[in-house]
């Protein structure tokens, strides 16, 4: 079971149990859900984003493991940044998550980021690791909702 | 329910391993021998489902009702024989009873708009439950606002079965039609369909039942239910996609404008007006399914062969081992524990969504479902917001049961549960 283990490495299961930055955040200025129709997936972002940074973030999901993890691995990678540099993390993302190439995996650089990368094998569960980062993008261009169909 | 199908084991061993008649069953799946525990979604097909067909499509093809050569005449007769033996399976009056449609949900769609529209007016009701699987939920809502009546849901309980006494209450002169499943395809609740139509009836309100989980699993006789409409898909029934089956009563078919317009449902033509054939072709506009039609007929024919009372012993069988063995695990919960219920499994474990188990058994080479089952409505009353499904045919095995429950076992270990 050497694909299973890639995908529930023990970061994602360690988000899973315990998801840093999950509940609401309230007040906040931007809130998108997140809805995947196939699984019953469900999730929603909140930011709080007084300028160009996001000063806080937190992820609410109700679904696997593996969008509960991408959920709570979002909320710490994009905490501070700003939404140009958040643009780029999520381009990043779709690319290690769904792009043709294998991508590289720089455990040091991409940090808990990386252990995404095992859903590569799993092509049902893509949509669960980007739903996260759909919902973030979402939030930050004021959309309400997105769905991953 | 779960009676001791000794008859059926004593036969087996006479007669050669069903299993042998499913040519997928020998498939590995990641490098595995295939778990086929997805029958609800869909039931795999025999071989001679398999070569009726392609024999059809080889020897035999021709459209029907159309020529008045050989071939046509032919493939027409083959046609009408499916029919005769839908009509047999479901022991109805006679074969114009038997519409053929692409399956249950457009016989539902043809029921709500043939049936239903012209009679449901502003301030009805039509009457379902809350196990109703979307498609025999969203065609009589569509129809609803359409006409301004109100779509009334009666209660499931905790077990998994319909509260037949708020049921009963709802029943009323408002009431334009009762839709209900006969089985639950998420919880394998066997409805007390018989009774429910009675009491329909004491109303005076027809009664359409969804038969797509209850043909493959239990004995039908639409007379003895006494319901005016009965639906199945054929593909549950180890026979092709794309074909279904509406019963409908003789004398409603015939009071029922037609669903789609088209070849071979009319009699005249011309621009000012069209008059149309009697039922069943009054409502198979086009050429229809014909090659699937037939492969159905095959696979009636095939059940026939097994034996229905066999194959509901060896299910009976396989249900008592699973609900043993999955009661078991650690944190399992089984979502449906009526006395009377099919092959069917829904359960959700403590330790892990669904998603996560489905993907996980399926690295086993274990073809299970998770997820809401088409049946949101259900999910909510259930108060989860998914459920992993096993469900069973004759030809599954109790060690297939077994290597279920190791695997489950194995996804609590991942969890560490
Ligand atoms: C209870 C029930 N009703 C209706 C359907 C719809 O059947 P089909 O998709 O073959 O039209 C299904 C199958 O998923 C079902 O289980």
């Amino acid at each position: 079971m050497d694909e299973l283990d890639d995908l529930y490495q023990d970061i994602i299961l360690s988000h899973n149990k315990r998801p840093r930055n999950s509940g609401h955040l309230d007040p906040c200025s931007h809130k998108a859900d997140g809805f995947n129709p196939l699984c019953g997936d469900k999730l929603t972002v909140f930011l709080r984003k007084p300028g160009e940074s996001i000063e806080e973030v937190t992820c609410q999901t109700e679904g696997c493991a593996i969008s509960r993890a991408s959920g709570s691995i979002m909320t710490t990678m994009v905490k501070g940044k700003t939404e140009k540099e958040v643009e780029e993390i999520i381009t990043g993302i779709k690319e290690l998550l769904s792009g043709e190439e294998e991508p590289e995996v720089d455990l040091a650089k991409q940090g808990d980021l990386a252990s995404l990368v095992g859903v590569r094998k799993f092509p049902a569960r893509v949509k669960c690791a980007t739903l996260a980062w759909h919902a973030l993008e979402s939030a930050l261009h004021g959309d309400a909702t997105t769905t991953t169909e | 329910m779960l009676r001791k199908p000794s008859h059926y084991m004593e036969s087996q061993e006479q007669k050669p391993d069903p299993r042998s008649d499913f040519p997928i069953l020998r498939r590995e799946v990641k490098g595995k021998p295939l778990v086929y525990l997805d029958n609800a979604a869909t039931t795999q097909k025999p071989q001679v489902v398999i070569d009726r067909v392609s024999d059809f499509l080889a020897n035999e093809n021709a459209n029907i009702h159309r020529g008045v050569h050989y071939l046509s005449m032919e493939a027409t007769d083959a046609y009408d024989r499916a029919r005769a033996k839908a009509a047999g399976f479901l022991n109805a009056a006679t074969d114009r009873e038997i519409v053929f449609t692409r399956g249950t949900t457009e016989a539902i769609n043809l029921v709500a708009r043939s049936f239903g529209a012209p009679r449901i007016s502003s301030g009805d009701e039509i009457l379902i439950s809350a196990m109703e699987h979307h498609a025999n939920i969203v065609p009589w809502q569509m129809i609803a606002k359409e006409c301004g009546a109100q779509l009334v849901v009666a209660p499931v309980t905790d077990a998994g079965e319909i509260d037949l006494e708020a049921y009963g209450k709802l029943l009323g002169t408002r009431t334009k039609i009762v839709a209900l499943s006969h089985v639950s395809n998420v919880l394998g609740t066997i409805n007390p369909a018989q009774q429910m139509v009675a009491m329909a009836k004491e109303h005076g309100i027809p009664v359409l039942l969804d038969g797509a989980q209850a043909v493959p699993h239990i004995r039908v006789d639409v007379r003895e239910l006494n319901c005016d409409f009965y639906t199945f898909s054929s593909h549950k029934l180890f026979g092709p996609d794309g074909v279904g089956i509406l019963y409908g009563r003789e004398e409603l078919l015939a009071a029922m404008p037609p669903y789609q317009g088209g070849g071979d449902m009319i009699e005249q033509v011309s621009f000012e007006n069209t008059t149309f054939r009697a039922p069943p072709e009054r409502f198979e506009a086009g050429t229809p399914n014909i090659s699937g039609a037939i492969g159905l007929g095959a696979a009636i024919d095939y059940m026939d062969k097994i034996g229905r009372e066999a194959m509901h012993a060896r299910e009976a069988q396989l249900l008592a081992h699973a609900t043993g063995k999955l009661g078991e695990i650690p944190g399992l919960t089984i979502r449906g524990t009526a006395p009377e219920k099919v092959a069917v499994i829904s359960f959700t474990l403590e330790s892990a969504h669904p998603h996560d188990i489905g993907t996980i058994l399926d690295s086993a080479g274990i073809a299970i479902r998770a997820g809401h089952h088409c049946a949101q409505p259900l999910m909510q009353r259930l108060g989860v917001p998914a459920t992993a499904r096993a469900s069973f045919a004759f030809y599954n095995t109790t060690k297939e049961i077994d290597r279920l429950a190791d695997t489950l076992l194995e996804v609590n270990r991942m969890f560490d549960a």
